[in-house]
């Protein structure tokens, strides 16, 4: 018994009246943990009952203290008839039972119905008392820390980073029981949620064992998603890097980035190093002191490998690939692989590392050993932990959905909840294998990059009836093996010897693969920055831009959209269209991203994210990622057009004015983003850089294999200028579409990255906010480019909207603009508007994080200029009329809330003051007029807050939540329903992450949001999952505590808030 | 293709204080993204206008869902549901309770019953208000009255307290207040020419301050329990004929040579006086208090206008007035007499203008 539970229930308030006669209700409370129930006494004829119940105290195994959650339900008592429910809480117990997280929560929370929503709230406390037990073949793993946040948390240095972790379990959804048929929706919602909660408390329990076997303490980047494949069931799966963190002590712990820590900057070297000078270092630190990890085979085939000259590997383009495209026929499952033969099972050294890498191929080989996956959730790297970066990968796979993999569940059988490994033991099994093919595919795909570990790794699937397909990406990246190796950080101070090595801004972008052996045909020159190693024309990542990297301008948010439709189809042949059609929609979406790049003459992407979603008759792709111009890249060239058909005069007249207007917009956008690269360095560099000239062309043909759609820009050879052929009406609406995009606002910067690349002082005013829109396409028979232009509109019109909405508080930045989209199910059009034809619905989650970013001259030293020092003092074009305009209405604010306190009497002294405060208090929980405190809780998609200080993780904060209602007009629409549903996630969120303790939550994202509808019978239900970190923050210093109080009441003054 | 679904939450609600204004005011959705338009947002972002109507939508349905807590906003404060700072809740809750002062001057006096309510159309066509706006000002009459009437102590404070209004706003509600329990005569044609504002200032001298129920407070000051011997034994200055003889003399004596109406203000002195009196006596009478206002503009204000007195006339004249009771000798009254001119004068002086 290692552990103890203990609940408090302390009062309740706000509670709905449950008895008309009286207005009143009879509140009491049930509190159940496992299969414990307590209750408190009934607190008579009250809407704010005060129970102040005894402890209740629940003795249980940790193993079920980190599946189970405390539910909490408070109740009407009913003399006569069955008491009423008012609404249920659920408490996840996890962050306490890690001693460096919460040790208690405490506060109000709110009461939630699946029906109606937020019922009053309630105050309770919960301690845990944990018992030590190192028992050996304990099934739970307390004390495992689970971080959202894809970088190495704020207040904790990597010791270790032992790699992937994943995991998933599977159930039969309540939704889709017989007993479903029956029984109350929100008995079923409750089931559902209920469910969910037990499943991952179930998977991070899992992780945390492989971790704990890993020897790691930490899972960093962990990602959890929800699988909602009706009829076949519930999968939950979750995907992490098992780490080992150190606590900084809070002095030490650096602030905004890890990246000052200068001294350990030298260690990116390695592999510069070893690329080009072979220098036979005699003594290897690093391999040397290895024995406790006794890999009993391994060194000494590794060392001979190196030495054989022909690479035993070479990247010849798959030609395989049209045909494992299209085997459904064989497997069910037709795959769609990208760069590498993953059939041929190459030996483990994939040899493009040239001889003198031996030491770190070798290092690695280990590694692979180790980790199955050498694949990495995170984003943002320590410093010298990413040596260079290859480019893009992803894999696709499509798959049906059969219940022939389920075992039979017997329809008269209820779930047990803890049985359910037993129950659906062969499914997860298939639901592993699936992505167990992927994450090989995905490694195979970085080795012929010449890469050894994937970084930036993501998984997503998209379900449409039964057909799935599941999405994996990441960037293939080659690290630096200390933070791997049991005792190498700690030596890192000795590292000396590779000092002479390149400028740690631009190792990461030079090309890990063999220049006389690229897997594609790339452009390569001589790195702009250090002039000694080669780099690629463009790059492509999913990372976020590594701090050290130095960036030419501003960077922006660059999206491709595009969108297919395909014949409506069942089962196989279903999967085969849709199989067939990825590779086009991935080649389209690659070019488009390209040309927008060039557009804008940049020539790298960052956090790019490509979904792809399916519809009963049409496919959605849309990739996003913010540009940016590295320096140490060369630059882009411009874009030409030409024709096929040059007799036509008016034709050629239209190419030439087409072309000017490119020209414009190119020069227009350099002005814009701030981008002049220095221009005599390609007479120093005397590298073959091609002419300008010299171009060659891209077909556009649609029967170009999937071959195409590469990571780098496959097909694009040896050229500098991108030449669009118009001679398809498909190429006019590129080019359209490429200069149709609206102009950003001035004042306003987005990126969908972390921080934004070329923009260095921050405020810590913030706002995140969501947007969730839906379309009906009133004309079902579309054609191809119809549907684009549409949608293409359609994400405008979101971006427009948003830039409107936050008009007042420009200059500003829109950082981590995520937009997903999905095809809800069709099954539910038909209902409504009685069309066959199939009217899809787009279902729109946007999640950004708006961040007010003041110049310098308008807040002195509140802003916080990164602490970058290679950063070019950017100034961001103020506009001075506003800001004096602001200043004055700032004034005035202040001068009244001056007159306030001065006529404000003895007695409301408190809420005057508190007005006088507002601006300043929105950190400290505030105290309210009627005395109850409310804190004040930030979230944010980000996994800082500029200006302020993480002192303190308490837990991950991951909840689920039912919706649903039968009086949809009452409640004012689809629109007015989801509204005040989002409303009240947030508000759970908040007030969990207060009763933690914390002030903050970070790495905040809606994973899921699923929206179904059916207004002939005025009914709606919508699913949401969000997840995040919870924090505690503190303000960067006193100093720069005071400013910050004047940007927060300037934007206030201005219709903005300063709190979010 | 159509929009469906539209919606923006932000973790703390974002506002507008523009579209709150148009929402307060009645405006429908429509109307507001018109005048929206003509104010010319677009040209200042480059929107559309269908931006502009789903930011007009969204911000609808926020205030919507925040109605139900301004109606008690000391919740606003500690609920959970959105997050607003404190300075932006206030201006919430000041602007949500801030009324029309034409629309008010149509009801004030009233029963703030079902029936009014029902009347709220005629007043709404009268004042060119719009209905919905008609009725949320009424109903937060009406929200306070209920409030305030179960509470003890002093009236504005617990308004304030209660509403988190400001001062003003509070002070204003305590008028209203007042007027709507003893029902006073506002509508009839005499007294359209007073505003709000006059209103407000004169219930404010008539409530008093120390008194521990608002059932009690909410009469006018003048009436409590103690006082109403004590007024009604004022009328000895006009039935005693010496004693209105002698107080004139003594007031004709001040004022003469002061003022270019003293002939006027000689001749009528005794009806003028008469009319005074009378209203402190009828004051005793819960029932006539209704006509307090309508009295003092028929039976002082009207006949001082007609003679042309000036404001300063008028200050002159109630001062020297006042004063010149005090020394009559029989006179015994003159705490009560002093308390109650304190009250009649400022009321008089704020009531008297065109």
């Amino acid at each position: 018994m290692p552990g103890k539970l203990k609940a408090k229930i302390v009062a309740g308030r706000h509670l709905p009246v449950m008895d008309r006669a009286s207005d009143l209700t009879d509140a009491f409370v049930e509190v159940k943990f496992g299969n414990t129930t307590f209750k408190t006494d009934v607190f008579p004829k009250s809407l704010n009952p005060q129970w102040n119940s005894e402890w209740f105290k629940f003795e249980v195994d940790d193993e079920d203290l980190q599946d189970e959650p405390l539910q909490i339900t408070v109740l009407d008592h009913d003399t006569y008839s069955a008491n009423d429910a008012i609404g249920k809480v659920y408490i996840d117990i996890d962050p306490l039972l890690s001693c460096e997280a919460a040790t208690v929560i405490s506060g109000w929370l709110p009461i939630y119905d699946t029906i109606h929503g937020i019922r009053g709230e309630i105050n309770v406390l919960v301690k845990v008392d944990l018992f030590n037990d190192l028992n050996r073949f304990r099934q739970s793993s307390c004390g495992v820390k689970f971080f959202c946040t894809t970088s190495i948390p704020r207040c904790y240095r990597v010791a270790l980073v032992h790699g992937f972790v994943e995991e998933l379990v599977v159930n039969e959804d309540p939704e889709y029981q017989w007993i479903d048929r029956i029984r109350t929706p929100r008995a079923s919602n409750e089931a559902r949620q209920r469910l969910i909660s037990l499943m991952s408390g179930e998977l991070q329990r899992k992780i945390g064992l492989k971790v704990l076997e890993m020897g790691g303490n930490a899972v960093v980047g962990y990602l959890q998603c929800f699988d909602l494949e009706g009829e076949s069931g519930l999968v939950v799966r979750a995907i992490g890097t098992a780490c080992t963190l150190d606590k900084l002590s809070p002095g030490t712990a650096p602030n905004t980035t890890t990246h000052t820590n200068t001294h350990t900057l030298p260690n990116t070297a390695p592999t510069s190093n070893a690329c080009n000078s072979p220098s036979k270092d005699s003594k290897e630190p690093v391999f040397s002191e290895d024995p406790p990890h006794s890999l009993s085979g391994p060194p000494t085939p590794l060392r001979t490998l190196p030495s054989s000259s022909p690479p035993p590997f070479s990247p010849s383009k798959p030609c395989s690939r049209q045909s494992s495209s299209s085997d459904t026929d064989l497997s069910l499952t037709p795959r769609i692989g990208k760069t590498s033969p993953a059939s041929s099972p190459s030996p483990p050294l994939s040899a493009p590392f040239l001889i003198p890498t031996q030491k770190l191929t070798v290092l690695f080989i280990l590694l692979s050993q180790f980790i199955e996956f050498p694949i990495f959730t995170l984003t943002c790297f320590p410093p010298g932990f990413l040596v260079h970066v290859g480019g893009v990968v992803s894999t696709r796979s499509v798959k049906l959905l059969d219940r022939i993999h389920n075992p039979v569940l017997g329809n008269t059988r209820s779930y047990k909840l803890l049985d359910w490994n037993s129950v659906a033991a062969d499914e997860p099994e298939t639901r592993d294998a699936w992505w167990e093919e992927i994450r090989q595919e995905i490694k195979s795909h970085a080795k012929a990059l010449g890469c050894h570990a994937v970084v930036g790794y993501s998984e997503s699937t998209s379900i449409c009836e039964e057909v799935c397909i599941l999405s994996a990406s990441g960037t293939a990246a080659m690290l630096n093996p200390r933070f791997m190796r049991e005792g190498c950080l700690d030596t890192g101070g000795s590292d000396h010897r590779f000092e002479d090595a390149s400028p740690p801004s631009c190792g990461f972008v030079h090309i890990p693969y063999d220049e006389f052996n690229m897997p594609f045909p790339a452009q390569l020159t001589y790195c702009y920055h250090c002039r000694r190693q080669k780099v690629p024309d463009v790059l492509f990542t999913t990372i976020d831009l590594p701090a050290e990297a130095e960036v030419t301008g501003k960077g922006c948010l660059i999206q491709a959209r595009l969108c297919r439709t395909k014949k409506k189809a069942q089962g196989e042949v279903n999967a085969t269209s849709i199989s067939n059609l990825l590779p086009f929609m991935e080649y389209e979406l690659h070019t488009q991203l390209m040309n927008k790049l060039k557009l804008r003459s940049m020539n790298a992407l960052f956090g790019l994210r490509i979904q792809i979603s399916v519809g009963e008759n049409m496919l959605l792709g849309l990739a996003s990622a913010t540009g940016v111009y590295l320096s140490a890249l060369p630059a882009p060239g411009g874009i030409q057009i030409a024709g096929k058909t040059p007799s036509d005069l008016s034709y050629d007249q239209h190419i030439s004015t087409m072309q000017k207007r490119i020209d414009d917009t190119i020069a227009k956008n350099k002005e814009l983003y701030n981008i002049h690269p220095p221009e005599c360095i390609e007479e120093v560099v005397g590298s073959p850089i091609p002419d300008r000239q010299r171009s060659s062309r891209l077909f556009r043909s649609t029967s170009e294999s999937s071959d195409e759609l590469s990571e780098l820009d496959l097909s694009h050879g040896k050229k500098d200028a991108f030449v669009l052929e118009i001679d398809d009406t498909d190429a006019v609406e590129d080019i359209q579409s490429l200069l149709t995009d609206a102009p950003i606002p001035a004042g306003f910067y987005s990126c969908n990255t972390e921080v934004m690349p070329g923009i260095h002082n921050w405020t810590s005013g913030l706002q995140m906010f969501t947007s969730v829109r839906v379309y009906r396409l009133s004309n079902a028979n579309l054609t191809n480019q119809g549907l684009n232009k549409i949608f293409t509109d359609l994400c405008e019109n979101l971006l427009k909207s948003l830039y409107f909405k936050l008009r007042s508080m420009i200059p500003c930045c829109l950082c981590h603009l995520n937009f997903t989209v999905a095809v809800p199910e069709e099954e539910l059009i038909q209902v409504r508007g009685h069309t066959y034809l199939s009217t899809p619905l787009l279902l729109w989650s946007g999640e950004n994080e708006e961040q007010l970013q003041f110049s310098m001259e308008l807040c002195g030293e509140s802003t916080i200029s990164n602490n970058q020092p290679t950063a070019k003092p950017s100034a961001p074009s103020v506009d001075y009329g506003s800001f004096a305009d602001r200043c004055s209405t700032w004034l005035e604010l202040l001068r009244l809330k001056a007159h306030t306190i001065r006529r404000g009497s003895v007695k409301t002294s408190r809420r005057t003051q508190l007005l006088a405060h507002s601006g300043i208090a929105n950190q400290q929980p505030v105290s309210l007029p009627c005395g109850a405190p409310v804190t004040v809780v930030k979230m944010t998609p980000l996994s800082f807050l500029p200006g302020t200080r993480i002192v303190k993780y308490l837990g991950i904060i991951n909840m689920f939540f039912i919706r649903e209602t039968t009086s949809l007009r009452e409640e004012g629409g689809v629109s007015g329903f989801l509204h005040s549903f989002i409303a009240e996630v947030f508000a759970m969120v908040r007030a969990h992450v207060a009763a933690l303790g914390g002030n903050a939550l970070v790495s905040y994202s809606m994973k899921e949001c699923v929206f179904m509808e059916n207004p002939n019978k005025n009914q709606a239900q919508c699913l949401i999952n969000v997840s995040g970190d919870a924090v505690i923050f503190i303000r960067e210093s006193d100093q720069e505590a005071i400013p910050p109080l004047l940007t927060s009441r300037q934007t206030s003054s201005t219709g903005a808030d300063g709190t979010t | 293709m159509s929009v469906e679904l539209d919606v923006f939450v932000g973790n703390t609600t974002i506002m507008d204080e523009e579209v709150y204004q148009f929402w307060l005011d009645g405006y429908t959705v429509n109307d507001a993204v018109k005048v929206r338009m003509e104010g010319g947002v677009l040209e200042e972002c480059e929107a559309s206008a269908e931006v502009l109507r789903s930011d007009t939508m969204d911000q609808y349905r926020t205030f919507q869902m925040c109605e139900r807590l301004l109606h008690s906003p000391a919740k606003l404060a500690n609920q959970l549901l959105f997050q607003i700072p404190p300075h932006r809740q206030a201006m919430l809750i000041e602007r949500y309770y801030t009324f029309d002062g034409v629309f008010v001057r149509e009801v004030l006096g009233k029963k703030l019953s079902k029936g009014t309510k029902k009347d709220l159309d005629d007043v709404s066509a009268k004042t060119g208000v719009t209905l919905k706006s008609c009725r949320r000002q009424f109903d937060n009459f009406k929200r306070v009255f209920k409030v305030v009437e179960e509470l003890k102590g002093p009236l504005v404070e617990n308004i304030r307290q209660h509403f988190l209004l400001s001062d003003k706003l509070a002070r204003d509600y305590a008028a209203i207040v007042f007027f709507a329990n003893n029902r006073f005569e506002t509508g009839k044609k005499k007294l359209h020419y007073l505003t709000f504002q006059d209103f407000a200032f004169c219930a404010g001298q008539l409530i008093i301050v120390h008194c521990n129920h608002s059932r009690v407070l909410m009469r006018p000051a003048l009436i409590g329990k103690e006082f109403l011997q004590d007024l009604k034994e004022l009328k000895i200055l006009i039935t005693d004929k010496d004693l209105l003889d002698q107080h004139k003399s003594l007031v004709c004596t001040a004022l003469r040579g002061k003022t270019k109406a003293f002939n006027e203000m000689e001749a009528n002195f005794k009806n003028l006086s008469r009319g005074l009196v009378n209203i402190a006596a009828k004051l005793t009478n819960t029932k006539d208090v209704r006509d307090f206002f309508i009295d003092l503009v028929e039976k002082f204000i009207e006949p001082c206008r007609s003679d042309k007195w000036t404001a300063g006339d008028m200050r002159l004249y109630l001062t020297h007035y006042t004063n010149s009771a005090h020394i009559l000798d029989t006179f015994k009254h003159q705490v009560v007499w002093d308390r109650y001119m304190g009250v009649i004068k400022s009321c008089i002086l704020k009531m008297y203008h065109d």
